[in-house]
């Protein structure tokens, strides 16, 4: 933090207010709440019995919700960060100073990411109380922690570029969730689509298509509950599943921060006008 | 320290510099002036290493604008035309968070931030949040803000802005101050006046080209031999006014109760002859006289002139 002026700053500015704890406290309240509420009802219902369908239910129901979640907040986070300071014409001082676009994207990126991030560290506990109740392994949850920072990291350099191209923050937000919902939607309604039109006439299995498989393992949800233990499309790629999704997300968000710098250079970009 | 040549920008079907060229020497406080619209904001902001320019060169201390853009920022100490400040920081955190943006070290920072302060008259905001200053204030934490790096160079874009009279005043003191602490300074203002007594030298800017530049006396004077005369009339002016609206050479009257004030492009004895025509016409004259021009007037002539008046 000390290496990088803008995230220190932006550190200050976020977490110097009440609001930021007071919103992470409501949340881990309702979730953590919600969970213990469910575990109390089912183990009412028949005291004393091991059911491992319900931990199974809870662990599943729980994950989707954060992973929406995750991809509501974290798209709002970071899709103001640059095009608001354009707006707040604030850019200009920054981009004369001897820090590097690069260093600036970062800044930014981390610090709205570390909100989401703090939430989900701030859930571990309830999580062990699920697993507590089996059906699950240490190293499930483990992948499912590691499947969130990819995705979050993933949101929030599409919401970085959006902020960095569009000049007005209004465009950026709009155009980020949009991506958002394609990557969490349309890849996998895309997939069944060309499946589906792919598909050999009548009774039986049809191999799946290359492609329909790319988008599976491209698609969050799906990626989740593999890790979860469920099955998917039949997939005959080299990579494993976590494989695919890790390399390509992280590819696209390296890419999208770089990107992102550059539209910051002198000349770089549309949005680079300092008429702001 | 600075120079630049033949520099053009394009935005669109819009020219904003159509080869500009300018030389500003080192320790100079140089004034530049010129209409809405006429390039100033793009030249600085070029300066500044915002934008890049379409053509041309520009240098400052010898290291070029465009490709040696991390020594030049080290260099230059920008104020934009428009700018805003954070929520929710301090003024203190401010500048810290600049000083460190500019890599300078932690040591010693405490000292340079009060000595910033202290020189733009913020020596007792320290603890303010900067979006809860007045307009003045943050125009001046502007101010200490790029002067953060020591820089040689410092480029004011209309600093004196929507300031009170004594805001600008305060601000025209402040630029005086580093003037002669020996910072080179290129500030643009529209309040002409007050450009004309801090500056050494200026330039006139006018559709993206400069017209005239030297030091203020030399500009003064200049604007292709226009000379401003002043006739007094015995009772209203402004029946004069209209008739030498319609001769020839006049340009940009103004009547004043019973004074008016008028550009006189021909020659002497032309200017003899437009007395005896005011005097004939029935006039009662007072007085009939020319005066030393300001920059305001040189400004109205050498613009006046380029738009073909
Ligand atoms: N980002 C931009 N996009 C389009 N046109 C621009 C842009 N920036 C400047 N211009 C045009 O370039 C010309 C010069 O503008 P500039 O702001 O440099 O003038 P100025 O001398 O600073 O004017 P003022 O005194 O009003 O501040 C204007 O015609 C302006 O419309
Ligand atoms: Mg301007």
């Amino acid at each position: 933090m000390k290496g990088n002026p803008v995230l220190l700053k932006e550190m200050r500015q976020r977490f110097r207010t009440f609001k930021t704890p007071l919103i992470i406290s409501m949340y881990l309240l309702i979730t953590g709440g919600l969970c213990l509420s469910y575990i109390y009802m089912r183990w009412r219902n028949m005291p004393g019995y091991y059911q491992p369908g319900m931990s199974r239910e809870l662990f599943i129901t729980f994950s989707m919700i954060q992973l929406a979640l995750i991809a509501f907040v974290v798209p709002g986070l970071t899709s103001g960060s640059i095009s608001a300071e354009r707006e707040k014409q604030t850019l200009n001082v920054l981009l004369v100073t001897r820090l590097k676009p690069l260093g600036i994207v970062l800044g930014k990126m981390i610090s709205s990411c570390s909100f989401m991030v703090i939430i989900l560290l701030a859930t571990l506990p309830l999580y062990n109380i699920i697993i507590l109740y089996g059906g699950f392994s240490p190293g499930q949850l483990a992948g499912v922690f590691i499947f969130y920072l990819v995705t979050l990291i993933a949101f929030g350099s599409v919401g970085m570029a959006c902020s960095a191209f569009f000049k007005k923050t209004g465009a950026s937000v709009v155009v980020s969730y949009i991506i958002v919902l394609t990557i969490m939607a349309g890849t996998i309604l895309l997939g069944a689509f060309i499946y589906e039109v792919t598909r050999v006439p009548g009774p039986g299995s049809s191999p799946t298509p290359l492609i329909s498989q790319i988008l599976q393992d491209l698609n969050p949800p799906m990626v989740m509950l593999r890790i979860l233990g469920e099955t998917g499309m039949a997939r005959s790629l080299g990579l494993p599943y976590w494989g695919v999704y890790t390399i390509f997300y992280l590819l696209l968000s390296v890419l999208l921060v770089w990107w992102s710098a550059r539209q910051l250079r002198p000349g770089g970009g549309k949005g680079m006008t300092w008429r702001q | 320290m600075i120079s630049i040549s033949e520099m053009t920008k394009r935005f669109g079907r819009t020219t904003a510099l159509d080869g500009m060229s300018l030389e500003v020497e080192k320790g100079a406080v140089f004034g530049l002036i010129g209409p809405n619209g006429a390039g100033k904001t793009t030249v600085m902001s070029i300066l500044a290493t915002l934008q890049l320019p379409d053509g041309g060169r520009a240098t400052i201390s010898g290291r070029d604008v465009t490709s040696d853009i991390e020594e030049v920022r080290g260099l230059v100490g920008y104020m934009p035309d428009f700018f805003g400040v954070y929520d929710g920081l301090k003024v203190y955190e401010y500048l810290d968070f600049f000083a460190s943006a500019y890599h300078l070290p932690e040591k010693g920072r405490d000292r340079l931030i009060g000595g910033l302060l202290e020189l733009v008259n913020l020596g007792d905001k320290e603890d303010f949040y900067v979006d809860l200053l007045s307009r003045g204030m943050k125009q001046r934490l502007a101010l200490a803000r790029c002067l953060v790096h020591d820089p040689e160079v410092l480029i004011l874009d209309e600093p004196a802005s929507g300031l009170d009279p004594r805001a600008r005043a305060e601000m025209k003191e402040i630029i005086r101050h580093l003037g002669k602490m020996g910072k080179t300074v290129l500030i643009s203002s529209h309040i002409l006046p007050e450009l004309g007594e801090i500056c050494d030298q200026v330039a006139i800017m006018e559709n993206g080209r400069v017209v005239v530049s030297g030091p203020v006396e030399e500009v003064t004077a200049a604007g292709g031999g226009s000379r401003v005369i002043v006739v007094e009339v015995a009772g209203r002016a402004g029946e004069l006014a209209l008739m030498l609206e319609e001769r020839p050479h006049t340009g940009l009257v103004e009547a004043d109760g019973r004074q008016v004030k008028f550009f006189y492009r021909g020659s002497r004895e032309d200017q003899g002859a437009l007395l005896k025509e005011i005097i004939d016409g029935g006039h009662i004259v007072i007085q009939y006289h020319e005066v030393r021009r300001n920059l305001e007037e040189a400004f109205m002539a050498v613009t006046g002139e380029v738009n073909g008046k």
